[in-house]
């Protein structure tokens, strides 16, 4: 077991999830076959337990990222290791969320939530089950059809059937993406309180810093495609976080900078040096 | 309250202009072929009590209930296959395609050089007529199921014939079932073309042997009327389908 670069809490922690020299190249289906390059000499480490998020502008390659580390996708050079095992298919100890939500309409919330349940014994299942639907407060809606839902609560039995599954490991695909504001407000808190309970490893794929910010233990910054990674950013602002803390505030202000935006969405001129002046921000930031 | 008086009271009357506008067309133009909807009723009347329109009428649902159900069942998984591995579908989709336009009404010729004067030539245009749009139905729901239904189900370990139990055709069950509508309606139109020909039974052949027998057009429309009434039970009982939890998701009535 590899241990931790740089001590975290109080015990050791150990690296879940490597991305090694990670590169990602698509050929676009017209009759040109030209190749994109999305993703270039991604290298990560994520630690066990931990929360990381992956910000970046739209189309930057965050969520292909995601694909091929849940299995889905087949990187063109590199690889993703998880327990030090190299990922090449979906694996039911790695579950995803996805952004449109797929739940399964023709099931109810409790035959979602317990679809990944491995128990077998009819008992314990149940109490699985309930337990999951409890935890993201649908208490009372199990035998509901997604269809009777809002977006919200489908999103909850989503985040629900993935903890019932018993993963060590969460990918979620932009999940708060389609919902409101207030819902993806409370989403995130609730989360942050799941999170906290449960000690997954969660990597979790947003274009929204904010969001970035309030949950992550650290922030992984995307540059546009084909993107590399710009910056790693930990957070260490006790949950729960608010987001007008100043800490938090510098925090998104340095990730916008590294994104090439100031904070009121103005693209900032190229300057020599700035990245070492980033980084003194977030030295600072961070304290 | 005014809208539930409305949907009774609006069709009722365009049905009472339409039986008088009939009645009365009838009346002054002075045919003595043409009947009027009472004459129809009482066409109707004798057709039962001579015991022959029950008899017809099950003639004709036997064999639209026996080449539809067997369309269904080799339809059903045929498209699920088409809509799942690209190779089945680049094997088979083009010569169901060629076959599709062909109305099964031009089968009939081949029906019974096949088959003979038999219920079986019935049942096998019935058969043709259903096969291609729940086939084709069913590949179609296949190809635009969700992937991340798709990929969910891969990320908990389903695999195989699991996959398809479970995700692939609940999944696909709604259009499945569309298609399943649209089929019955064709059945029960090919029904009474098949009987007119290849059979001396059922409802189709109801209508042609009342003309030939007699220029007995009371009994024509009788037959008529009945193949309406029962095209729209058959109607009735899909869209009941149709509003089961397991489907009513995916369509959107």
């Amino acid at each position: 077991m590899v241990k931790s670069p740089q001590p975290a809490g109080t015990l050791e922690t150990r690296v879940k999830i490597v991305v090694r020299d990670l590169w990602m190249t698509f050929q676009t289906k017209d009759k040109n076959k030209q190749s994109v390059d999305v993703l270039e000499d991604i290298r990560l480490e994520v630690l066990d337990g931990e929360f990381v998020c992956l910000v970046g502008p739209s189309g930057c390659g965050k969520s292909t990222l995601l694909n091929i580390a849940g299995g889905f996708l087949q990187a063109t050079r590199g690889e993703i290791r998880i327990d030090d095992k190299r990922v090449t298919e979906p694996d039911p100890r790695h579950i995803f969320i996805f952004q449109e939500n797929a739940v399964f309409p023709w099931l109810t919330v409790e035959d979602n939530v317990g679809f990944g349940v491995k128990r077998r014994n009819h008992e314990e299942r149940k109490k699985v089950v309930d337990h999951y639907i409890e935890m993201v407060g649908l208490t009372g809606f199990g035998k509901a059809f997604p269809r009777e839902l809002s977006g919200g609560m489908k999103q909850r039995v989503e985040i629900a059937r993935a903890f019932a599954a018993e993963p060590d490991v969460l990918f979620m695909d932009e999940p708060f993406g389609a919902l409101d504001y207030l819902t993806r407000m409370r989403l995130r808190s609730e989360l942050t309180q799941i999170w906290q309970r449960e000690r997954k490893t969660v990597l979790f794929v947003t274009h929204d810093v904010e969001e970035a910010v309030q949950l992550a233990d650290r922030v992984v910054v995307m540059g546009k495609r084909p993107s590399r990674i710009r910056d790693i950013v930990t957070v260490e602002v006790p949950r729960p976080r608010d987001l007008d803390d100043p800490a938090c505030r510098r925090l998104r202000e340095h990730i916008f900078r590294v994104m090439g935006l100031d904070h009121s969405g103005l693209v900032l001129k190229k300057r020599n040096g700035a990245d070492e002046e980033e980084q003194d921000a977030l030295a600072i930031a961070a304290g | 309250m005014r809208s539930k008086i409305e949907s009774v009271l609006l069709p009722a009357a365009v049905a009472i202009l339409f039986v008088a506008g009939w009645h009365f067309s009838v009346k002054w133009s002075r045919t003595d072929i043409f009947p009027t909807p009472g004459q129809v009723l009482g066409g109707t009347y004798e057709l039962v009590e001579k015991g022959v329109l029950l008899k017809y009428v099950v003639a004709s649902l036997f064999r639209v209930a026996s080449g539809y159900l067997l369309a269904v069942f080799v339809g059903i998984p045929l498209g699920l296959l088409m809509g799942w591995f690209g190779r089945a579908r680049m094997a088979f989709n083009p010569a169901i395609q060629v076959l599709r336009p062909i109305s099964p009404i031009a089968w009939i010729p081949v029906a019974i050089l096949w088959f003979g004067v038999s219920d079986l030539a019935p049942i096998f245009l019935i058969f043709l007529a259903s096969l291609f749009p729940i086939t084709t139905a069913a590949m179609a729901a296949v190809q635009n199921i969700q992937l991340a239904y798709i990929r969910a189900a891969r990320n908990f370990g389903i695999r195989g014939l699991e996959l398809f139990k479970k995700v692939v055709f609940p999944a696909a069950l709604p259009q499945i079932l569309t298609g399943l509508r649209l089929a019955l309606g064709v059945a029960w139109l090919v029904v009474v073309a098949a009987e007119m020909i290849a059979v001396n039974s059922g409802l189709g052949y109801l209508i042609i042997d009342a003309r030939n027998a007699g220029k007995r057009y009371d009994l024509v429309v009788a037959g008529m009327a009945m193949i309406g009434l029962i095209g729209l039970g058959l109607d009735w009982l899909v869209r009941r389908m149709e509003t089961l939890d397991e489907v009513r998701w995916g369509l959107s009535r």
